[in-house]
């Protein structure tokens, strides 16, 4: 079978710089060569493949838009959606780590830590030889975090931390995670260490989704670190839900990749499959389906290209990275539901692709914000009234 | 060590080839170009050779403009310096105006290896390397799948018939490369950062009288269809019959 060419209907390829296109194809050709032969297995024994994270890292993957004082590549915003829309071609799982890694860790530990902090842990997380995780949903406060009930209290020169995280990425990979706890300032971020007494982990089992991905549970129990492993800048609930908005733009442009790989996978399977004499791609309804698909992808494609031209000239807003979230997500998961019914019986094994992406995308449809979250954030933008808050 | 590493720009293998309406032309609307594969395993080689040594390694590109992309990969890989000799006709220079082009700007570098791919995947000529060190008037060792390198000499084994070949020979000197010499690494997002500020020279070059002319270019005709004659030891009467009869091949 011919490799994967992604799929470019309106030549945007035109629009990208150099740079851009280097990046992209670099990344195509690892995620193809190095990841693609190993997902399936690592998807059906619910694994996340460790060994990529060093070969991800001289690749420059983690934390690739941070400067490269901190051992980064310093590239843009749109070098960033286009590593997340190539990684997430092959699995969200794996898109998902370097999410995790770049949006959800390294980039607040830049944003809100000290200088001691970054040095500390940002050329060692760019290098794979840290992992980290993001710890602000807990089993009852998803959309609503303003909620949470895990606290963090001074006691002399040490913060003692209670309580529990759900859904983290990483959990137990990490070696260290960022906590959101309530204090008597308000919501903050704190640094904790894997090993940490009254810190432990727990892998979520039994998912059918993202299961090339670690999920974990996050306990703490009295656990006391270092008062200075508060981030010193974060503030309030706008500290955390600027890191989701770094991530959720990650994965505007990370789920056209899924989409892409859907479409190319049904497309070939089309034109092969043989059903009352002619290729099922000849007839009419599957070719709506194909048309549909590309039509969809095209229109997802210009959108996170604008978006990342808008973040790279640092004018985009919460909204407008919603409103990408919400539309390539949905898109890509109806592209995934089709590509998989081209495939009829076929498309249930993970010999093909199609229905891996599907599982996965459905967890992407609810995190990082759920698909309803997002409408009501728009909706909030244009009406001026606030459904939920 | 001052290393030059040559590298052609050739249409992508996944390249559905299309001959453009005038029938001397291929039609280059979605055609991709990338380093030519064996070029690729060159500049990996070159690079190694530079970690291990030390020195400069300078690409050297003949193509036409839209070659500058493969060439900034090269650098992201690892290239120091690069010199872009842009000539949008290209494919009208034979082997020996290629390698005499490639030559007449090596001699005003200073060099002690030239790493060559053993040949381009598009016209698979095999010659370039060859000629190249003749004009420059250098050992070369050719397709070659294991070197050894020191800072006076190249130690380079290469495939021969029934068995394998040693060639030690004295730098300055040229090595064209076969797939197995090494696994060439991805460009890295920080090489390709750094890639932006590494020398990129363009020079136009044209060719001489002698370039060639082409006549036509025309797809192999299609395969014909494959026919079953039979299962199983019945059916080695009817193919023996065949193979006489009709192919007449025995």
């Amino acid at each position: 079978m011919s490799l994967y060419q992604g799929v470019d209907f309106y030549n945007i390829d035109e629009l990208l710089t150099e740079e851009e296109r280097l990046t992209r194809d670099s990344v195509r050709e690892f995620a193809e060569e190095k990841i693609m032969p190993l997902i399936a297995a690592h998807y059906r024994e619910g694994t996340f493949p460790t060994e990529l994270i060093k070969p991800m890292a001289e690749l420059g993957l983690l934390g690739a838009n941070l400067p490269e004082k901190y051992g980064c590549a310093g590239s843009s915003d749109t070098v960033y959606g286009l590593i997340c829309q190539e990684l997430e071609r092959i699995d969200s799982g794996i898109r998902s780590f370097v999410s995790v890694q770049g949006s959800l860790v390294m980039w607040p530990i830049y944003t809100y830590g000290s200088e001691e902090q970054k040095q500390k842990w940002l050329p060692k997380m760019a290098k794979g030889e840290v992992i980290g995780c993001f710890g602000l949903t807990e089993s009852d406060h998803g959309s609503d975090p303003a909620g949470m009930t895990t606290k963090a209290v001074l006691e002399g020169d040490e913060w003692v931390i209670s309580g529990s995280k759900m859904w983290i990425t990483n959990g137990t990979l990490a070696d260290v995670a960022l906590v959101w706890a309530v204090t008597d300032e308000g919501i903050r971020g704190f640094l904790v260490e894997k090993g940490t007494k009254g810190f432990s982990t727990n892998e979520i089992k039994g998912k059918l989704s993202l299961r090339a991905s670690d999920t974990s549970e996050l306990v703490f129990d009295s656990c006391r670190i270092p008062k200075e492993s508060v981030l010193p800048e974060s503030d309030g609930l706008k500290s955390p839900l600027s890191c989701l908005k770094q991530a959720r733009y990650g994965i505007a442009w990370g789920v056209v990749g899924a989409a892409m790989a859907c479409y190319d996978e049904a497309l070939r399977y089309a034109g092969e499959r043989i059903q009352f004499g002619k290729p099922i791609a000849s007839y009419q309804l599957v070719q709506r389906k194909l048309v549909n698909m590309l039509s969809e992808i095209t229109k997802a494609q210009l959108l996170v290209f604008r978006l990342g031209r808008l973040k790279d000239a640092g004018k985009e807003s919460v909204e407008q990275v919603s409103l990408a979230k919400r539309n390539n997500v949905k898109m890509a998961l109806e592209i995934a539901r089709n590509a998989r019914d081209i495939l009829g019986a076929a498309g249930i094994t993970d010999e093909h692709q199609a229905m891996r992406h599907m599982a996965n995308l459905e967890s992407v449809y609810t995190y990082e914000g759920t698909h309803d979250m997002h409408t009501l954030i728009i909706g909030k933008k244009i009406t001026g009234l606030g459904a939920f808050t | 060590m001052n290393i030059v590493v040559c590298m052609k720009s050739v249409p992508s293998s996944e390249t559905k080839v299309k001959v453009d309406s005038d029938g001397v032309s291929i039609e280059q609307t979605d055609v991709v170009y990338e380093i030519n594969p064996y070029d690729e395993i060159a500049i990996e080689e070159a690079i190694r050779a530079k970690e291990a040594h030390g020195g400069k390694v300078t690409v050297l590109t003949l193509g036409p403009s839209t070659a500058s992309q493969n060439i900034r990969k090269a650098l992201a890989m690892g290239c120091d310096e690069a010199v872009h000799l842009i000539c949008e006709n290209v494919e009208l220079a034979d082997s020996s105006a290629v390698a005499e082009l490639l030559s007449s700007s090596i001699k005003e570098m200073e060099f002690d290896v030239i790493f060559c791919g053993k040949k381009a995947i598009d016209c698979d000529n095999h010659q370039v390397p060859n000629r190249l060190a003749q004009l420059l008037d250098i050992p070369a060792v050719t397709a070659i799948f294991n070197l050894v390198l020191t800072t006076e000499s190249g130690s380079a084994k290469r495939e021969i018939e029934g068995g394998t070949e040693l060639v030690t020979v004295n730098l300055p000197a040229l090595f064209s490369a076969e797939k197995g010499l090494n696994e060439p690494r991805y460009a890295s997002l920080p090489g390709i950062m750094a890639a932006k500020k590494k020398p990129f020279e363009e020079r136009q070059v044209s060719l001489g009288d002698e370039k060639l002319t082409i006549l036509s270019i025309e797809l192999p005709p299609p395969t014909a269809e494959g026919r079953i004659v039979g299962e199983g030891p019945e059916a080695a009467g009817e193919l023996v019959r065949i193979l006489r009869e009709e192919a007449k091949i025995i």
